[in-house]
């Protein structure tokens, strides 16, 4: 079967690997040189990635970016041999922390089913820091995700509100979005059609920016403190997230934002690339699957793996999260981006759609996305290209803090990989 | 014997012929047999697995030869050949090595810094049965009324018509294994098709391939059952539901046989007749009988250690876990009885079963001394990049201190997938002889910037990246207003 070379190199220990893997240190608050990097700060003014640069984090802290930086007592140093240091990678529009497992109720906390439209649901008081997904994400390189509300039958078009967030285990911090859903597949949220969509969402915008009509109790959609939070909203608390992909559904989706002055963000968008130069007249960004090529549903007839490279090209700002909210998905944006550069988008435009620009979208790209001196170290070093599947995170800070590689993935890994050695994996 | 006859696919496929022909005889329905032989193997018990009914009308289009010249080209079989020629000729592959001829009347294609592997197979797919768009019209995957539903054939539900499959070939399928879903604990028979356009299945279908039987383990059957108050609603009922049923094809089997005993001992009796036809009971036979593979859906290394003793004791063999997602943890004991584990790369968490899938689990599965692992898709995104997957697989080992290299992993979607599937002496590798399905990448496969250049299925050149013509091969993209100008 497998031949006797083969197996030779199947069991050789990589031992030169071994000696690469760089970072052994104690987690905890960062403080770390890491010299000989290929860095990609993805800054806004940011051009070509600084080679040979090293890169001083000091209690948690971006230092200083430069050349033969000296090394503070007690900071240890890193050789990354031109490795390549990025911002933390984004995990998109996810769950994590938000759902143990898909199918059991008990660990999902993603989405309500109160049959009523509640823009004050925050999903945030669901998030739990201790998900094991939180380690597997973060050894992955992703630091930053969106924990994000759904729309499920039961439920309401309006998710509610959800947040952009740190992995490093933390609670979120004040920042939130207000998640709507339109189209065919919130048809059976809205009396089945589209059009009482929009319909229902300028009738609760009405109620919100009027708190004291007088409405007989039935005639209401929101509750008292919907109606403060969606004026909130409407005055600009933070961006509306719509879940939209059919071409002419998104110029509606345009027309609402415009006429409410509103915030607004396009999500989905499989057919966004068909009304590139509206979006970006508008300046509404979009966060997209960049695997989104199939005509899913009559929604997404012109889905393309070309979408982020033509919205791109027209100026439109483009940011990846995965289509499907599956806590594993969370880990594949960073193949996804990939993928959208093998079909046209630039490197640097790849890799900024899952660090600054989401981070920008949420209001937080303080903290995540980008690496400048006096900001918070979100970043990884990678074993090598960024966006290559065949790449791996060899160091991982997250929010200041350096962390373990180690997760429940690894453990199990490593329980079964010692019994396999002594023939005992049965 | 069920060992023997999977080992040699054209031996079996003249029996089924025979048996074909018998069952046309015996039954005024039976489809006839359009390649029958004598029927000299009446000492068989005549259960008809009918594998010749709805046969292939697959044609191989006569097709110029073409050489590739100079590539990195990947066999298959464990090997590397860089600056390599490959012929394809009469939709074969005629020849590897250096300085190969241009035959008169040929192709040439530069294959200086391309990479050339077999065609990739997917072992695990629901294309055209679950076909896009997902409207509730499309799902014609999974005959959930009944938990055990052996009878039902995935081919009857493939939509030729799904946008899927043509993403696939831009991916570099060239084959692919359909398969009912997992709802059932027998889901019916899955089918190996070739990854060309067609109107009809039958003219994707690959020519003498034998069928598959889904069965699942574990959360599906139990769920979607016991939901409905009856049979199975745990994980014993699950193996209950299926010994039931194996000793329901036992009986059938030795109903077939009685009457053919009678019947060759030269019994005139006007009422000696043979069982009625039971395309339930035909499909388990078959698998007893070693005509069919079993391709189980099983997730956990437990519920994989049962169903290999109820394999054992019913005599039949499982050719192919499915999904598997703790076959690391059991990684000796399914090499040691030779049984592939068909995986994803890294999906986990989406069911309780999947808790304790981890990254590395292809590997595991590989690492183990005759270990068969196999990358498979279960999705119409992931069958598009099944070279992404594997490379996954490599990261993930190289993370752990393993090297693999591309000449190995590529035998997970290629050599691997042919093998659980019965078609290792027909395609899979690049070997003189094989069929000529081939994929001419822009570099080094296991990258996410790689991309199929061109794939041969058959010799015959299926997707050129250089000339695409924006034509969708599927009608129900035909002519779509918002599907203009997707290819520009």
């Amino acid at each position: 079967m497998i031949s006797s070379k083969i197996l030779g190199g199947l069991f050789r220990t990589a031992a030169l690997f071994a000696a690469t893997v760089a970072v052994t240190a104690q987690a905890g608050t960062a403080s770390l040189l890491i010299r000989n990097a290929t860095v990609h700060t993805v800054t806004a003014d940011a051009t070509a990635p600084l080679q040979n640069t090293d890169l001083l984090v000091q209690d948690g802290r971006i230092a200083a970016i430069g050349k033969n930086l000296s090394a503070p007592a007690g900071v240890q140093v890193v050789d990354a041999a031109g490795k390549a240091v990025t911002p933390g990678t984004f995990g998109g529009l996810a769950r994590i922390g938000l759902e143990e497992i898909g199918l059991e109720s008990t660990t999902g906390d993603h989405s309500h089913r109160l049959g009523q439209m509640r823009p004050e649901f925050d999903v945030t008081m669901a998030f739990n820091p201790e998900s094991m997904s939180l380690p597997i994400h973060r050894s992955n390189g992703v630091t930053f995700t969106v924990l994000t509300p759904g729309s499920v039958s039961g439920g309401s078009l309006v998710a509610g509100l959800g947040a952009p967030t740190s992995l490093d285990g933390s609670l979120p911090g004040n920042q939130r979005a207000m998640f709507i859903d339109v189209g065919g597949d919130a048809n059976d949220l809205s009396g089945g059609s589209r059009a009482a969509q929009f319909m229902l969402l300028r009738q609760a915008v009405v109620e919100a920016r009027a708190p004291n009509l007088v409405m007989v109790h039935d005639e209401r959609l929101l509750t008292p403190s919907g109606r403060q939070v969606l004026l909130d909203y409407l005055k600009g608390a933070g961006p509306f997230v719509f879940d939209v992909d059919r071409a002419v559904d998104i110029r509606r989706t345009l027309q609402f934002i415009k006429e409410e002055k509103i915030r607004g963000v396009i999500r989905g968008g499989a057919e966004a690339w068909r009304v590139a130069a509206e979006l970006a007249a508008a300046g509404v960004p979009v966060i997209l699957d960049p695997l989104d090529n199939l005509p899913n549903s009559f929604d997404s007839l012109g889905a393309t793996l070309t979408n982020a490279a033509r919205l791109r090209a027209a100026g439109v700002t483009v940011a990846f999260s995965m289509r499907s909210p599956e806590v594993h998905d969370a880990g594949k944006v960073r193949q996804a981006a990939g993928n959208a550069v093998s079909h046209g988008m630039p490197f640097a435009d790849g890799l900024a759609a899952i660090t600054r620009i989401p981070a920008e979208i949420f209001g937080v790209a303080d903290r995540f996305g980008s690496i400048a001196v006096g900001r918070p170290a979100d970043l990884v070093m990678w074993s090598g290209d960024p966006l290559e599947v065949s790449s791996l995170p060899e160091l991982v800070v997250a929010n200041g803090q350096l962390e373990s590689l180690e997760s429940r993935h690894r453990a199990l890994r490593d329980r079964y990989h010692e019994r396999l050695k002594q023939g005992q994996a049965r | 014997m069920s060992m023997d006859t999977r080992r040699h696919p054209i031996a079996v496929l003249t029996l089924l012929s025979a048996l074909a022909t018998l069952t046309a005889c015996a039954t005024s329905s039976a489809p006839a047999s359009t390649t029958a032989k004598s029927s000299k193997s009446t000492e068989v018990p005549v259960a008809t697995s009918v594998t010749t009914a709805y046969p292939s009308t697959y044609v191989v289009p006569t097709s110029a030869p073409t050489l590739i010249r100079g590539a990195t080209v990947l066999t298959g079989t464990g090997e590397r050949l860089d600056g390599a020629d490959v012929l394809l000729r009469d939709g074969k592959i005629a020849s590897i090595g250096r300085n190969l001829e241009l035959p008169a009347g040929g192709k040439l294609i530069d294959g200086q810094g391309k990479w050339v592997t077999p065609g990739l197979i997917d072992v695990h797919s629901h294309l055209g049965v679950y076909a896009s768009p997902g409207v509730e019209a499309h799902s014609d995957g999974n005959e959930a009324t009944a938990p055990s539903t052996p009878q039902v054939w995935a081919e009857h539900s493939i939509w030729p018509q799904d946008p899927g499959f043509e993403a696939a070939l831009e991916g570099g399928i060239t084959t692919l294994h359909v398969l009912p879903g997992s709802a059932n604990l027998f889901g019916g028979r899955s089918v190996t098709v070739k990854n060309v356009p067609s109107v009809t299945y039958q003219g994707m279908k690959f020519p003498e391939a034998p069928h598959g039987l889904k069965m699942a383990c574990g959360e599906n059957p139990k769920r979607v059952y016991g939901n409905r108050r009856v049979l199975p609603s745990t994980r014993m009922g699950n193996v209950a539901g299926w010994r039931a049923q194996w000793i329901e094809a036992q009986e059938y089997m030795r109903e077939q046989k009685n009457y053919e005993t009678r019947r060759a001992a030269g019994e005139k009796n006007p009422m000696l007749r043979p069982p009625k036809r039971d395309l339930r009971l035909e499909t388990l036979s078959a698998v007893l009988r070693g005509e069919i593979n079993v391709q189980h859906h099983c997730y956990r290394a437990d519920e994989m250690a049962i169903v290999l003793d109820m394999a054992k004791e019913f005599g039949y063999k499982v050719t192919a876990f499915h999904h598997a997602t703790e076959a690391y943890k059991i990684s000796n004991l399914l090499a040691e009885n030779n049984v592939c584990a068909a995986v994803w790369a890294d999906w986990w968490g989406f069911k309780m079963e999947s808790y304790d899938a981890i990254p590395e689990n292809m590997v595991l599965v590989d690492a183990a001394p005759g270990g068969c692992a196999i990358v498979h898709s279960d999705s119409s995104e992931g069958i598009q990049r099944l070279n992404q997957e594997a490379a996954k697989g490599i990261a993930y080992a190289r993370r752990m201190g393993r090297e693999i290299a591309p000449e190995h992993a590529i035998k997970w979607v290629t050599t691997n997938a042919a093998k659980a599937l019965s078609i290792q002496d027909r395609t899979g590798s690049i070997e003189p002889g094989k069929m000529a399905d081939v994929v001419v990448w822009n570099g080094n496969p296991f990258s996410v910037y790689a991309q199929a250049q061109a794939v041969f299925i058959d010799g015959v050149l299926r997707f050129d990246r250089s000339a695409q013509s924006g034509v969708p091969h599927s009608d129900f993209l035909l002519g779509q207003p918002a599907a203009q100008g997707v290819l520009q």
